[in-house]
């Protein structure tokens, strides 16, 4: 596969050649990579605003925005100019510190998270050998930043809607954790690679991709990864804590103009996030799909490259998970926390003793 | 594969950690000076319905959530424990299947346990 961590080595060999001190060109790479994690961000947040107005259009039977510029494009640009014009309004009797410190935290949170995330062979920042669990750990900060908007906001609503979006994303955060692990222990299996290295785990999809090296366990841990993931995102059926008929607009009632532009922000990079990871675990990331025997077919997938690769399967499970939403109708909070404890988990954690068994009588292929 | 211009992931990570900082920080900022401001009483007031505001905001909520969160504290920790185990299962075999249904088995009687006395009930 091309290799991008060619060009990063070639332009720190250019930055050092110009004899720059060591602590120097690392700072400029360390700019130049803040700008490019920018710039991906917004692009990819604007990307998927449009994305999903359209979709949920075409569900409906609607063309969605067509106005401003052909089909609709500008107007994710025209929405973004006017969320930066609106009045920040922070009301009395707010927490104001905890009230402003949480939108830090969201955004953070899906920024550092967005960067562990390998696009392509070589084209990841952060590349910790406990990739996933690193990735699941940020991942709870996102919460954290919810259950303060919700408490700072001094507003029944939103302290209701953030005590559901909690106790809704920490539970699921479990049943998601116990379906990567089942993708750890197949990739444990081989012991050329860190099986908690995302870029290894990756390779190691070289051959086929997880998602059917595992047999069985692999396709439900995949499964039970895409309902844990939709309610990890407050998304589809379950995103009652803005279930606007009763919570208003749940924990950013009170948020105005870019303040709430945030937490719209990390929904929708959060959502890139898990389709990043579900195409990364499950569906073999930047590797091309190839059919055994097939050479031809297969020396043709190879001349895509592995950055379209990677975004096609990204953006073909953010369209399943946007489907859900206009599929099904929305639980209430029982039935979410009851799923989650007495249906989902057991069955994640019976999953994983099935995946360790086909692993341990190599039953995988 | 190599790491990013041979940058320690430590020093990325914080890389990304500012540039998230920042992000938030320059919005607010253009934000701030492009955005309009007016004062009013009735603006500042919590948006509830439309009608004025009874009685404290910060309310008492439902004990279920504390369960939930102690539940979580539980079945979090035992996925922290996990992880180790799962790095290492493909070279362990059998021997590691038996490890693990044990622990499992704990774990899987304090569920069993906390669903008979009722703490995954939500009424």
């Amino acid at each position: 596969m091309f290799d991008f961590g060619k060009w990063t080595a070639c332009f720190n060999d250019w930055l050092l050649g110009l004899g720059m001190a060591d602590w120097l060109a690392v700072l400029i790479e360390c700019v130049i990579i803040g700008v490019l994690i920018l710039l991906t961000y917004t692009v990819l947040a604007l990307f998927y605003i449009l994305y999903e107005r359209k979709l949920c259009a075409y569900f409906q039977c609607r063309l969605g925005p067509m106005r401003v510029g052909p089909w609709g494009l500008l107007q994710v640009f025209a929405d973004m100019f006017k969320i930066l014009i609106k009045e920040l309004i922070c009301l009395k009797g707010t927490d104001r510190f905890l009230f402003k410190l949480a939108p830090y935290l969201v955004i953070t949170a899906s920024v550092v998270m967005l960067a562990c995330l390998p696009w392509g062979n070589g084209l990841q920042i952060i590349d910790w050998n406990i990739g996933i669990f690193f990735v699941l750990a940020v991942s709870s900060v996102g919460v954290l930043g919810i259950l303060l908007a919700g408490w700072a906001s001094n507003n029944k609503y939103t302290l209701i809607g953030a005590m559901r979006s909690g106790a809704q994303m920490i539970s699921y955060e479990i049943s998601l954790g116990l379906a990567l692990m089942a993708i750890v222990v197949l990739a444990g299996s081989n012991p050329d690679i860190h099986p908690m290295k995302i870029s290894d785990l990756v390779t190691a999809q070289t051959d086929a991709w997880f998602l059917f090296k595992g047999h069985v366990p692999a396709i439900i841990a995949f499964l039970i990864y895409i309902v844990a993931a939709t309610a990890e995102t407050n998304r589809g059926p379950f995103d009652l804590p803005e279930a606007e008929h009763e919570l208003t607009a749940g924990y950013h009632t009170e948020y105005s103009g870019i303040h709430f532009g945030f937490f719209y922000l990390a929904e929708y990079l959060n959502l890139f996030i898990v389709s990043g990871i579900a195409s990364l675990m499950f569906l073999g990331g930047w590797m091309p799909l190839h059919i055994p025997g097939w050479d031809g077919f297969n020396d043709i997938m190879n001349y895509i490259p592995g950055i379209v690769w990677f975004l096609a399967k990204a953006f073909f499970i953010s369209y399943v998970i946007i489907w859900f939403k206009w599929t099904f109708p929305r639980v209430r909070i029982d039935q979410l926390i009851a799923f989650e404890w007495k249906y989902l988990m057991p069955f994640a954690l019976a999953n994983l003793l099935l995946m360790a068994v086909f692993v341990a009588f190599g039953w995988h292929f | 594969m190599e790491l990013m211009c041979n940058i320690s992931n430590g020093v990325l990570s914080i890389t990304a950690l500012i540039t998230g900082v920042a992000l938030v920080f320059a919005a607010l900022l253009i934000a701030k000076l492009i955005s309009p401001r007016s004062y009013s009483v009735k603006k500042s007031e919590a948006y509830e319905c439309g009608i004025p505001t009874r009685g404290a905001s910060m309310i008492q909520f439902k004990a279920g959530y504390y369960i939930i969160a102690i539940l979580f504290l539980l079945f979090d920790v035992e996925v922290v424990f996990l992880y180790p185990w799962a790095t290492v299962m493909g070279g362990m075999g059998p021997a590691g299947l038996l490890c693990i249904g044990i622990f499992m088995f704990v774990l899987i009687m304090g569920l069993a346990y906390a669903w008979r006395k009722g703490a995954l009930k939500w009424e």
